[in-house]
């Protein structure tokens, strides 16, 4: 978690990732850096998140993307 | 959207709890009649306003609606576009001939939409005869929105005018304009004048049991060569209007006369002379062709025309309305109705209003040297 | 059949009253059937390219999800390890994979040969052009499907999320067919996703007077956008375009804001009588604009403007393409010849410029829009690369970000950026645009503001007051808007004034809105014939 968390802020630091469930939704992470964030998880977790996952539910909230990134490492 | 359906159920009892549900639903619906009935009379009133009156230089418009304002009933019913608001003078027919006629002619009125005032005459009365103008045979279909409009929003509703306007309305006009005329004319926001407050409630009298006075005149001017045509026949929905307005004619026992005005532009073609002729000698019908009768008639056309020879004024009009007479008196049988204390007494008072308007006009012509009502200076 | 047509409001009127008459159950039949005729309004003979797709697209997806079933059971069926799973859906994705691709091939092919054929005749003839050949191909004369970009998309969409087996496929063909040819939608929009109608159109909806005034109050509203505003606006924006020997310097300018102001009223407007339309029918219809000039980048704007087709775009283009096969192996590459820095950006770069030029050639088949598409995608990843630059120059200057003044700076910012992209829409081709709006700092002067310069855009005085009192009250609603439903608000007021201020905007849309013939009063002077 700690490892996601700092890979969002290195994408926008002005958000507090820890409180925040709507990530998309409400801008603060756009979808460039949504791209850019699916290759930073594939570098750090050696997870690929395949285009039909790559949902605003997914990524509205840390917690959220990390359960995602859970979930297709046990698959 | 989500939160306003939370309120909504909130706020209903708390009204309801002054009132019984039935109360409150009196309530509602006298609520909505109030609505309603406001909105239509807000509606109604600036239709009204923005509706044009017809009062100044285009006082065309108002010919066709005026017709219903009459009491008398009429021998003679006079159908056709300008060649006959502008040229024969009904009371002119009364007063030397006794003749009650009206005319109910109109801009570019097509031979269509002639079959249609026919039929809502009808409705109201029952001539001897009926004199048509045969110029607009050569219009198939009408050339500028405005003219439907002048000829066609003046008649009463009947099933006449739903059917003249699916028959004669151009591709851009709607029925629904027809029905609720501010879709048409909304954008007149940006002139409304004087007169439409004015008129609002009432217009004023424009025509002579459907003529269309002018006293001014302005000599013939060149016209250009006629153009030779491909093709002379008369479109078919002319000749097929045509035939029904001989065939009410007949089926009510009414005399149909064909007119064509001594009017030198646009041409009158020989070949539909021709056409014309070999129809009412099919039909028996009389027909009037008052070109080769110029001179017997008297025109000049640099005394008796307001508009370079294309329209008569006044002066031409009851010269052309006294050989008329004549040919009408002899060929149709129409009686001498003058005599009946009461009808007399009408047309008194149209004379009066005739003879008043064509002083005022020269009064004008004296002044001015022009009518300021319908023309600038030249 | 146009929105602004009395067939059109006699046909919606028609159909409501009929709606609400019949038994819940028979309504999407009439809808259904509704949306035919309107179909076949539009002309019979494109009717059977919607009908391709409805009906392909219905029968790859029933495919795609029996598939879909076969897996799940299967696996349950044999128990299978991790391993042996993985390779078996891999093995299953690759059947679903080809009929997937069919669908694609059959729906954006229509699409594609429909819509592009005369871009590619005009390019072709181009390079025949330049390559000295005296031939050439004459372009096509086809008819255009109603609806047909906004159709396919809502088909593709569909399909691909069965494939990725988000939702069900439906089995009715019928409710289908609703789902594609919903007429409300047909005309500009907006795309809605299946899984968001499914249910809205399988319901019976009781006549709920609420849903019912708040859809016509909407529907209202659009055509006071359309017809008061982006109607009359549309004709300077027209004069400013066709004559750019006269209309340069600040005649430019107020072309670019009258345009600005003319597309948002106009696209919003009739997306405001379409939802309005569906919301009478008890039917909910995917928002599409979300006060798109109040963004503060560009890239908000684009979150905010035509929302449908922009998450449609993103969902189904963009990100897919980002993590495609191709897109991995050169961000790969790139990383490892061409350093960490580009490889990083590379799935960004590769994925926003397909989605832009795929934007742009979806607004129009020329090269004019496809650059358009460019500048907008140069300008989205300028700002992303300067975006450390401007986080820098916050933490110097904390105070000012929170500031009403800079926000409204970058509200203006954003919105004249936009206007002057928005340009080459209607200039066409990068240098005239460049030119043009170079010319508002060469040849200013404010002289058309008093010599009637202005009256010459076919607007006359009535015509521009009435249009700018209309943008004003548009961006007041908009003002009300962020604090939550205009219409609720209007809905909680007593019903004196409820009365008042929608029956006087409809007297307003009646009386003061640019529609029909208009009124010429020389046309009515009895020309002597």
């Amino acid at each position: 978690m700690e490892d996601l968390l700092e890979i969002l802020r290195e994408i926008n630091p002005d958000v507090d990732y820890e409180t925040c469930d709507r990530l998309v939704e409400d801008g603060h992470i756009t979808s460039m850096q949504i791209v850019m964030l699916v290759g930073e998880i594939n570098q750090e977790f050696g997870v690929a998140i395949p285009a039909d996952k790559i949902l605003p539910e997914y990524f509205n909230s840390a917690k959220s993307l990390y359960a995602l990134i859970q979930e297709l490492e046990e698959e | 959207m989500m939160d306003e359906k939370k309120d909504a159920p909130e706020q209903a009892p708390q009204r309801s709890l002054k009132r019984s549900p039935k109360h409150r639903s009196a309530a509602v619906f006298g609520r909505v009649v109030v609505c309603a009935a406001i909105l239509c009379g807000v509606l109604w009133s600036l239709q009204r306003l923005l509706v044009p009156k017809y009062m100044g230089r285009v006082v065309e418009g108002n010919l066709i609606s005026e017709y219903y304002g009459e009491s008398g009933d009429h021998e003679l019913i006079i159908l056709g576009d300008c060649e006959v608001y502008e040229n024969i003078s009904p009371v002119i027919l009364w007063e030397e001939f006794g003749i009650a006629s009206y005319i109910r002619g109109s801009a570019q009125q097509l031979i269509p939409q002639s079959y249609y005032l026919l039929e809502d005459t009808l409705r109201r009365e029952h001539p001897q005869a009926v004199l048509l103008s045969v110029a607009a045979m050569q219009e198939g279909e009408q050339t500028n929105e405005a003219y439907n409009r002048m000829t066609m929003e003046g008649m009463e509703w009947s099933r006449y005018k739903l059917e003249a306007i699916r028959t004669t309305g151009m591709e851009e006009e709607h029925l629904v304009e027809y029905l609720f005329p501010l879709l048409r004319y909304h954008s007149r926001f940006k002139e409304l004048d004087q007169d439409d407050i004015r008129y609002f409630w009432r217009r004023g009298k424009v025509s002579h049991n459907g003529y269309y006075m002018r006293a001014d005149v302005r000599p013939l001017t060149d016209f250009p060569t006629p153009r030779r045509r491909a093709d002379y026949r008369f479109p078919e929905i002319s000749t097929q209007y045509l035939e029904k307005i001989r065939a009410l004619c007949e089926e009510e026992g009414i005399q149909l006369v064909l007119m064509k005005a001594p009017s030198l532009y646009p041409v009158w073609y020989d070949q539909w002379e021709e056409q014309i002729r070999g129809y009412a000698e099919a039909h028996q019908l009389l027909y009037i062709n008052c070109i080769p009768a110029i001179e017997e008639i008297g025109l000049d056309f640099n005394e008796d025309t307001y508009d370079g020879g294309l329209h008569m004024n006044v002066y031409g009009a009851e010269k052309l309305t006294r050989y008329l007479g004549r040919i009408l008196q002899e060929g149709c049988g129409l009686k001498d109705l003058r005599g009946d204390p009461e009808r007399d007494a009408l047309w008194e008072e149209k004379s009066r209003f005739y003879r008043e308007m064509k002083e005022a006009q020269e009064a004008d012509l004296e002044q001015y040297g022009y009518l300021p009502q319908f023309t600038d200076p030249e | 059949m146009l929105l602004v047509s009395y067939a059109f409001l006699s046909f919606f009127a028609l159909l409501a009253v009929v709606y609400y008459l019949i038994p819940g159950r028979y309504q999407w039949l009439l809808l259904l059937g509704a949306s035919l005729l309107f179909y076949l309004s539009g002309g019979w003979k494109t009717i059977v390219f919607i009908l391709v797709t409805i009906f392909t697209t219905w029968l790859l997806a029933l495919k795609l999800g029996k598939l879909h079933k076969g897996t799940k059971a299967y696996i349950k069926e044999h128990g299978l390890g991790r391993e042996e799973k993985k390779a078996y859906r891999a093995a299953r994705k690759k059947v679903a994979w080809r009929f997937l691709l069919l669908g694609l091939w059959i729906d954006v092919g229509i699409l594609a040969v429909l819509k592009y054929t005369n871009f590619a005749v005009d390019n072709i003839n181009g390079f025949l052009h330049f390559m000295g050949s005296g031939e050439s191909l004459s372009p096509v004369d086809w008819l255009l499907p109603l609806g047909i970009s906004y159709y396919t998309f809502q088909s593709v969409g569909y399909l691909i999320d069965v494939y990725r087996g988000k939702y069900e496929p439906e089995k009715d063909l019928g409710r289908f067919a609703l789902f594609v040819s919903f007429f409300p939608q047909l005309i500009q929009g907006p795309i809605s996703r299946f899984d968001e109608m499914k249910e809205q159109f399988k319901a019976s909806h009781a006549f709920d007077s609420r849903q019912v005034a708040f859809g016509l109050q909407r529907m209202l509203w659009g055509y006071f956008k359309k017809l008061i505003v982006a109607d009359r606006l549309v004709h300077a924006v027209a004069a400013v375009s066709q004559d750019t020997d006269t209309y340069r310097g600040i005649f430019v300018l107020v072309g670019m804001l009258c345009y600005t102001v003319q597309i948002y009223a106009d696209f919003s407007g009739g997306i405001d009588i379409v939802i309005g339309i569906a919301q009478v029918f008890g039917i909910c219809l995917p928002e599409n604009f979300h006060r798109p000039y109040f963004s503060k980048t560009v890239g908000e704007y684009w979150r905010r403007w035509h929302m449908s087709l922009m998450t449609w775009l993103r969902e189904y283009i963009f990100y897919p393409a980002s993590v495609c096969g191709p897109v991995t192996k050169l961000t790969r590459w790139n990383k490892k010849y061409l350093g960490e820095a580009i490889g990083r950006r590379t799935p960004v770069y590769a994925a926003s410029l397909l989605v832009w030029a795929v934007t742009g050639i979806w607004h129009g088949a020329t090269w004019g829009f496809v650059i358009w598409g460019m500048i907008n995608c140069f300008v989205l990843l300028a700002a992303s690369e300067l975006a450390p630059w401007q986080r820098r120059f916050h933490e110097k200057h904390p105070k000012i970000k929170d500031q009403t003044f800079f926000k409204i700076f970058q509200i203006g910012r954003t919105l004249l950026l936009l206007s002057m992209i928005q340009t080459l829409e209607y200039y066409k081709t990068v240098p005239r645009m460049f030119g043009m709006l170079g010319s508002i700092l060469t040849e200013w002067s404010l002289a058309p503001f008093f010599n009637g310069g202005l009256l010459t855009l076919g607007l006359d005085g009535w015509d521009w007051l009435l249009a700018a009192l209309g943008t004003i009250l548009m961006l007041m609603v908009s003002l009300i808007q962020r604090k939550g439903s205009v219409r609720a608000r209007i809905a909680a007021q007593p019903w004196a004034v409820r009365f008042l201020l929608w029956s006087g905007l409809f007297v307003t849309v009646l009386i003061f809105g640019a529609y029909g013939q208009g009124f010429d009063a020389s046309q009515f002077i009895y020309n002597q014939f």
